[in-house]
């Protein structure tokens, strides 16, 4: 059963179409990953589901039925950007959300979920941008919500938080809860989401589970060099190609053949390196350009 | 619906009281101006004075020729105010809209002995025209309200005014401002339930504050209440609130604080002047005084005043009751209207 369903969702700004025609459903119990660059249309897609915009045109079913009263009660929501009140401690915080629900979740469930434990009576002000975010998770989870929405979650953190927090979505998503969630970070969406969509300009332009994805069109390899100044070297090169900011990087199918080219047109090796194609790649293809241009 | 609007008025209630700096201020400023007024009057420092004068003879061509009043006429940084009666300016003397009454015709004049001023310009007057035959002094009839007393409810009038337009203006637009409201607005917490907790923190706040200052300057002055203090909690109450939705009403859209902080200060600094906290506007302009009424501070100090100095009763009060009531439902049904949960 779906829990969601958009159909051709449109908002439209008065200088530009953010959401053009956008429609996908969510079954229950699943982790449905919204990819694309910054200005793709991501956010504005879920804040409209969320409700904090009016849509243009189109419909959300929530359960298949339009969002009611209950809608508000059932889903959790983490913002991009949000502020905590800077005098509260952790655990007033969550209380203070957990308050706003009739139906909440249980304290000692968040606190253990979200790794809480040890700031629980610190000040707001007074916690690391890591354990900012695992707090608005919890506030996110605080009326035990069947629906999560993640705008974002991990921008901004250092690997290592980035890691806790996966592992945090990992377990929501143990507990039998929906999460959508919005990245432009590739392994993110290709570890936590079941089903992925990309979009870019407004419009989604391929959905589907990763694996099948890149199966369908990143099936071979990438090469990428750097410090390659002239393009004329690899002019007659049967792969293509993309020039990015520091780097040349070559889609092939066929390793082999392609490095013998390189090195028949003299190209220097040095600093090549090879890997299997992902979702990024897959993005360029479709689109022409990197997904954190 | 009550359990949120709770969760919303503790939140903020500890927002306040830990803020330091912030709670600190508020009580701390009206007792520095308490403190700080006194000392100067001890010191006789003041530098503008108002003088009433009764009857057409206070027209120097038609007053009787006296050296003493036509030299004492001349004197610079004293205003002159013209009264019919002396019945009625020595209400005005009582209360300090004047700091001394002269009549010129009878060759008298009157002064409070509580009043610095009133002193300072009983000085001026017997200076002048020296050698010349003297007004002759008259006793103040009546209750005569010290200098402080009457200062005092402005001064409370005025804490309120900036703690209630600055403590939810400024701090909604804030929440506006750094997506707090934005992250409420998905939650069921309603707008209705959102401003009416704002409100009633603002308010148990004011009221707190304000009940304070008011003990510990009573005890620093021996101030005394003429009237019922449930009167006085009542005005101060209701002003304070009428206040507090001035302030909601600004922030009820803009998500930038130096806007809401301009606002505000087009609003705070007229208030201050024309709402005769610091002095009367006895003499001004008809149009300065008739702008002075459109504010609710006007109202509640005139309120104040009359229930601590004179002991008016509420019931002889009921229009400026009356516009701080309307005044307080037009600014919040403007902008409950008007509030947004985001900036656009």
């Amino acid at each position: 059963m779906n829990i969601l369903e958009v159909n051709g969702l449109v908002k439209h700004f008065p200088e530009v179409k953010a959401v053009d025609g956008v429609s996908f459903s969510i079954p229950a119990g699943s982790c449905f990953g919204l990819l694309g660059p910054n200005g793709a249309g991501k956010t504005t897609t879920i804040e409209v589901i969320e409700g904090i915009q009016k849509r243009t045109s189109g419909d959300i079913l929530y359960k298949g039925a339009r969002r009611g009263p209950s809608f508000r009660q059932e889903v959790g929501i983490q913002l991009q950007n949000t502020e905590l009140p800077q005098f509260l401690t952790v655990r007033e915080t969550l209380n203070f959300y957990r308050n706003l629900y009739d139906r909440r979740a249980d304290l000692s469930w968040l606190i253990e979920i979200c790794r809480l434990e040890e700031i629980m009576d610190r000040d707001n002000w007074k916690i690391s941008g890591g354990q900012k975010q695992r707090l608005l998770l919890a506030i996110a989870l605080a009326n035990d919500p069947d629906l999560v929405f993640l705008d974002e979650p991990t921008t901004g953190l250092d690997p290592q938080a980035r890691r806790h927090l996966w592992e945090i979505v990992r377990q929501i998503r143990i507990q039998g809860k929906t999460v959508v969630l919005t990245t432009h970070y590739m392994e993110e969406a290709q570890i936590l989401c079941e089903t992925i969509a990309i979009m870019d300009h407004g419009k989604i332009i391929t959905m589907g589970e990763p694996e099948d994805l890149l199966a369908q069109y990143a099936r071979g390899s990438t090469v990428v060099l750097r410090g390659l100044a002239r393009d004329d070297a690899l002019s007659g090169l049967q792969c293509s190609w993309d020039r990015l900011e520091d780097r040349v990087e070559i889609r092939t199918e066929n390793v082999n053949e392609c490095l013998r080219e390189l090195i028949r047109n003299d190209v220097d090796l040095t600093a090549m390196t090879i890997r299997s194609q992902n979702l990024e790649d897959l993005f360029l293809m479709l689109t022409g350009h990197s997904l954190r241009g | 619906m009550l359990r949120r609007m709770w969760t919303i008025f503790v939140a903020r209630n500890k927002e306040f009281y830990r803020d330091r700096a912030s709670f600190g201020w508020s009580i701390l400023f009206p007792f520095l101006v308490i403190i700080g007024f006194s000392f100067l009057f001890d010191q006789d420092r003041q530098a503008m004075y108002k003088v009433g004068l009764i009857g057409p003879s206070a027209q120097p061509e038609r007053a009787a020729r006296s050296p003493q009043y036509d030299d004492f006429r001349k004197t610079r940084f004293v205003e002159f105010v013209e009264f019919a009666s002396a019945d009625e300016a020595l209400p005005k003397l009582l209360h300090h809209r004047i700091d001394m009454l002269v009549d010129p015709g009878a060759g008298e004049y009157w002064v409070s002995r509580s009043s610095p001023r009133g002193y300072v310009v009983e000085k001026l007057l017997s200076s002048s025209g020296s050698g010349s035959a003297q007004f002759k002094k008259r006793e103040v009839e009546g209750i005569e309200i010290p200098y402080v007393e009457w200062m005092f409810p402005g001064i409370l009038g005025m804490n309120m005014m900036f703690s209630a337009l600055f403590g939810v203006g400024y701090v909604v637009v804030r929440y506006r401002k750094n997506g707090a409201l934005k992250r409420l607005s998905v939650t069921p917490l309603s707008p209705f339930e959102f401003l009416t907790a704002q409100i009633i923190s603002r308010m148990v706040i004011l009221i707190a504050t304000t009940s304070f200052v008011y003990a510990g300057c009573a005890l620093m002055y021996r101030f005394e209440c003429r009237g019922s203090y449930a009167a006085l909690v009542f005005v101060f109450a209701l002003g304070g609130f009428s206040m507090v939705a001035l302030g909601l009403l600004i922030a009820a859209r803009s998500a930038s604080e130096e806007f809401a902080g301009g606002v505000l200060n087009i609003l705070t600094w007229p208030m201050m002047f024309l709402s005769e906290v610091w002095f009367s506007l006895e003499g001004a302009k008809p149009w300065v005084k008739g702008l002075a009424k459109i504010f609710p501070l006007t109202h509640m100090v005139d309120c104040t005043r009359r229930i601590m100095n004179d002991g008016t009763p509420l019931s002889q009060m009921l229009p400026q009751v009356a516009v701080l009531a309307g005044s307080a439902v037009l600014f919040l049904a403007l902008g409950s209207v008007l509030f947004q949960w985001q900036k656009k």
